[in-house]
C-alpha cells in the first residue's frame, strides 16, 4: 500500500505542475479562442533564467533568498516575453481566421526555442544543488521537504488565481472579456488591457511552473518546454479547456493516471505494456475523454464562438 | 495597403532566403585561404562522428579533442606515406546522437571523401552509418560503440577499440552475482541501441546465475522523472538496480532513487561512468558503480602523459573515450604508413592487421574487428570521485559460453 500511495504522491506533484502550466493555456483559450503554442516554450525561459540566477548567486546567500531572487527573475522576464508575444504575434491577427495565430504560435514557440538555444547553449544544464534535500515519511512513503513545497506552493497560486478572477475587479473584466469581447468592450472593459494582462499573468505563472521544474528535476535543456506543453496542453484540454478549475483538475488528473499507470500498466498486461509507454497513457486517456465528452471534463458545451 | 503588405512579404522572403545562403558561404572564403598551401603537401581528411550538441556533447567532445589531438601530434611528428609528406586534417561533424542524423552525416563524410572516420559515439549511431561507411569503403573505428551488432554486419570496414556489450554485461552480471553477492536483481535500461543491448547481456548472465529478475522497466533516453517506475521497483525492494543507459538519466535517476528511500546499489555500463554523472546525481552518486570498456586512465601505457597533455591543451578533463578517439587516429595512420598509401582501398586491408601499442594498451583486431582482449574495469563513486574497484580482462571465446571464464583479475 504503501507503494500505492508514494504513486500518488508522485503523480499529484507531477499533477500540480501542468495544472500551472495548463492554466496558461486556458486563460489564453477562454478570452481569445486561441492556442498559444509558444507557451511551453515561455515555461522553458522561466525554468533557464532561474537557472542561471541561481547558478550565478550560488550559495553566496541564504538559500530562500536566491530562489526568491530566481523567481522574481523569471516572473518578470517571462511576464515580459509573454506581452511581447501578444503585442506582436497575436494582436495584428485578432480578425484573421483561426489558423492564422495558430501557425504563427508555432513559428514563435520555435523562435523561442532557438534563441534560447543561443543564449544558453543547447546542452543539458544542471543546476547546483542549494537546499539540502530533507525527507518527509508518512504512510511508508517518502517526499523530500522541496517536493512538499513545490506541491503547496502550486495549491496556494491556483487558489490564488481562482479568487483573483471571482473576487477582483480585473478577474470580473477578464470573466466579461471570455464571454463576450465586443459586449464587454462597449460596458467600459478595456479588451486590451484585459488580454495584455492575460497573457502577462499565464506567462508568469508559467514561470513559476519553470522555476518547479528545473528544482525538481535539477536540469534544465533549451527543448524541455516541448513535451511539457504538449501534456499541459492536453490537461487543459482535459478538464475543459477555457476553464481555469478544469485546466487544475486536468492537470491533476494527467499527473495521477501518467504515475500509476506507468507504475502498474506493465504487471497488469504481462509487460507488453511496460513502463516505456509512460507518456503515451495520458494521451490514451484524453482521447477517450474527447470522445466520450468532446468539451473535457468540467467544459461547458458552448456553442461556436466564431 | 495590399501593395504595401506585398513589398513587406517580399522583403522578409528575400532576407529569410538570404540569410540561409548567408550561412553556407561563410566556410567558402576560408578554404580558398587555405588552398594555396595545402597545394604543397597531400591532404588526408579523417573524419570524427559524435554528438556535438545535446545531453551527450559532453562525451561527444571529448572524443573530438582526442582525434584532433592525435592529428596534431601527428602533424607535428610529420607523416610520410609511400616518401610523401602528408598534413592531416579533422572533418568533425554533429550526429547529435541520434540514429537519422547519423546516416546522414556519414553520407556528408563519405562525399567528403575522407579517407577514415573515428565514430560514431553510440552504438544507435555506429550501426546504421557503418552500413554507408561500408558501401563507401572507408574504414571506421568507433572509440566507444559497445552493443555486439556494430561487427556482426559482415562489413570489412567497422572496428571497435573497446570490448563490447557481448563482454561488458556478461562481465556486470558476473561481478553482480559474485562480488555484490546481489540476490534480487531489477534492470532498468534507456530503450537505445546501447541501453537495451546492454540490459539484455546483463540480465541474461544474472538469471543463468540464479538470481532473481524483479523487475524489467525501461525509459528513454530523453527522460527526466523516473519516479514511477523507480517506486514501483521500491515495492519489490531488490539488492541491485541495473541501469544501461547515459549520464543524463543516470544521474537523476540516483539522485529519485535518493529522494525516494530506495537502499539497491546502482550499477550501470560505460555510459554512465563519466565526471558528468557525478555533477548531476550530487551527493547521491556515493557508491555508484559503473564499468568501462578499457583500462582505468592512469593505468593505460601511455594515460598519465595523456591527460597531461589533455588537460594542458583544452583545460579540462578527460571524460570517457578521448584516449580511444586518439589510438584510432594513430592506427590509421599506421595502416596507411604500411600500405604506403591514403586511398582507403588500398589501407583498409592493413586495419585489419593492426598490431599497435596505443595509449589505451596494445590494439589488435580479431577477424570481425573488435578489440582482442580488451579489458574491463569496475569503478565505484567514492568520496565524490570515480575509483577503480577492480579490472577484469575477459577472454573472447570463452565469453560466448556461459561458464565463467580465466578471468585475469588486477587491481
Amino acid at each position: 500500500m504503501d507503494i500505492f500511495l508514494q504513486q500518488i504522491l508522485n503523480g499529484l506533484l507531477l499533477g500540480s505542475i501542468y495544472a500551472l502550466v495548463a492554466l496558461g493555456y486556458t486563460m489564453v483559450y477562454g478570452i481569445l479562442g486561441l492556442i498559444n503554442f509558444a507557451h511551453g516554450d515561455i515555461v522553458m525561459v522561466g525554468a533557464l533564467v532561474a537557472l542561471s540566477v541561481v547558478t550565478a548567486l550560488g550559495t553566496r546567500l541564504p538559500a530562500p533568498a536566491v530562489l526568491l531572487i530566481a523567481a522574481a527573475a523569471s516572473v518578470v522576464v517571462c511576464a515580459a516575453l509573454g506581452l511581447v508575444i501578444e503585442r506582436t504575434a497575436y494582436r495584428p491577427l485578432r480578425r484573421a481566421p483561426r489558423l492564422a495565430p495558430l501557425i504563427t504560435g508555432i513559428g514563435v514557440s520555435i523562435l523561442i526555442q532557438y534563441s534560447a538555444a543561443l543564449v544558453w547553449g543547447k546542452q543539458y544544464l544542471s543546476i547546483p544543488e542549494i537546499v539540502k534535500p530533507g525527507k518527509i515519511e508518512f504512510g511508508g512513503a517518502q517526499i523530500t521537504t522541496m517536493q512538499a513545497f513545490i506541491f503547496v506552493l502550486a495549491c496556494a497560486i491556483m487558489a490564488a488565481l481562482l479568487w483573483f478572477v471571482k473576487a477582483s475587479r480585473m478577474g470580473r473584466a477578464m470573466r466579461a472579456t471570455e464571454q463576450n469581447p465586443d459586449v464587454a468592450g462597449l460596458m467600459g472593459v478595456d479588451t486590451t488591457r484585459v488580454i495584455a494582462f492575460t497573457f502577462a499573468l499565464g506567462a508568469s505563472i508559467g514561470a513559476v511552473a519553470g522555476v518547479m521544474v528545473v528544482l525538481y528535476y535539477g536540469q534544465g535543456h533549451y527543448f524541455m518546454g516541448f513535451l511539457l506543453g504538449l501534456k499541459a496542453f492536453t490537461a487543459a484540454v482535459l478538464g475543459g479547456i477555457g476553464n481555469i478549475p478544469g485546466a487544475m483538475l486536468g492537470g491533476l488528473l494527467l499527473g495521477l493516471i501518467e504515475s500509476l499507470a506507468a507504475g502498474y500498466m506493465g504487471d497488469l498486461t504481462g509487460g507488453v505494456f511496460g513502463s516505456n509507454y509512460r507518456d503515451v497513457y495520458a494521451f490514451f486517456v484524453l482521447v477517450g475523454v474527447l470522445m466520450l465528452r468532446p468539451s473535457g471534463l468540467m467544459g461547458v458545451g458552448s456553442g461556436d464562438r466564431a | 495597403m495590399d501593395r504595401r503588405q506585398l513589398i513587406i512579404t517580399a522583403a522578409t522572403v528575400i532576407t529569410a532566403l538570404a540569410l540561409g545562403a548567408c550561412g553556407d558561404k561563410a566556410p567558402a572564403p576560408a578554404s580558398k585561404a587555405e588552398a594555396p598551401k595545402a597545394a604543397e603537401m597531400q591532404v588526408v581528411k579523417i573524419g570524427v562522428a559524435s554528438p556535438l550538441t545535446g545531453a551527450q556533447a559532453h562525451i561527444g567532445i571529448d572524443i573530438r579533442n582526442g582525434v584532433q589531438l592525435a592529428i596534431e601530434d601527428a602533424n607535428k611528428a610529420g607523416v610520410t606515406i609511400d616518401g610523401k609528406a602528408v598534413k592531416l586534417e579533422m572533418v568533425a561533424e554533429d550526429d547529435e546522437a541520434n540514429p537519422t542524423k547519423a546516416t546522414t552525416v556519414a553520407q556528408k563524410l563519405a562525399d567528403a571523401k575522407v579517407a577514415a572516420v573515428v565514430g560514431h559515439f553510440n552504438s544507435g549511431a555506429s550501426i546504421p552509418a557503418s552500413k554507408i561507411y561500408a558501401d563507401a569503403g572507408i574504414p571506421q573505428i568507433s572509440p566507444s560503440s559497445t552493443n555486439p551488432d556494430y561487427t556482426l554486419k559482415g562489413y570489412k570496414t567497422t572496428f571497435r577499440v573497446v570490448a563490447h556489450d557481448g563482454q561488458q554485461g556478461p562481465t556486470l552480471g558476473r561481478f553482480a552475482l559474485n562480488k555484490l553477492k546481489a540476490k534480487t536483481i531489477a534492470v532498468i535500461d534507456d530503450s537505445t541501441s546501447y541501453g537495451q543491448g546492454l540490459a539484455d547481456n546483463f540480465e541474461a548472465t544474472v538469471k543463468a546465475g540464479g538470481a532473481k529478475l524483479v523487475a524489467r522497466e525501461h525509459t528513454t533516453d530523453k527522460d527526466t522523472d523516473f519516479k514511477a517506475i523507480l517506486t514501483k521497483i521500491k515495492g519489490k525492494n531488490p539488492d541491485l538496480i541495473m541501469f544501461g543507459g547515459i549520464d543524463p538519466q543516470a544521474g537523476p535517476m540516483k539522485k529519485q532513487m535518493a529522494e525516494l528511500g530506495i537502499k539497491a546499489q546502482f550499477i550501470g555500463g560505460d555510459g554512465m561512468q563519466t565526471p558528468n554523472f557525478i555533477k548531476l546525481a550530487g551527493n547521491s552518486a556515493e557508491g555508484a558503480m559503473a564499468s568501462i570498456p578499457g583500462l582505468p586512465k592512469d593505468k593505460m601505457p601511455g594515460g598519465t602523459e595523456f591527460l597531461a597533455k589533455y588537460k594542458a591543451k583544452f583545460n579540462a578533463e578527460v571524460e570517457l573515450f578521448a584516449p580511444m578517439g586518439y589510438d584510432a587516429v594513430m592506427v590509421f595512420v599506421e595502416a596507411m604508413k604500411r600500405a604506403g598509401s591514403a586511398d582507403p582501398a588500398k589501407f583498409l586491408p592493413e586495419v585489419g592487421k593492426t598490431d599497435y601499442q596505443g595509449v589505451i594498451g596494445p590494439i589488435a583486431f580479431d577477424e570481425k574487428g573488435d578489440l582482442k582482449k580488451g579489458p574491463i574495469t569496475i569503478y565505484v563513486v567514492k568520496g565524490g570521485k570515480w575509483d577503480t574497484l577492480e579490472t577484469v580482462t575477459p577472454d573472447a571465446a570463452a565469453d560466448a559460453k556461459t561458464e565463467p571464464p580465466k578471468d585475469a583479475v588486477t587491481k
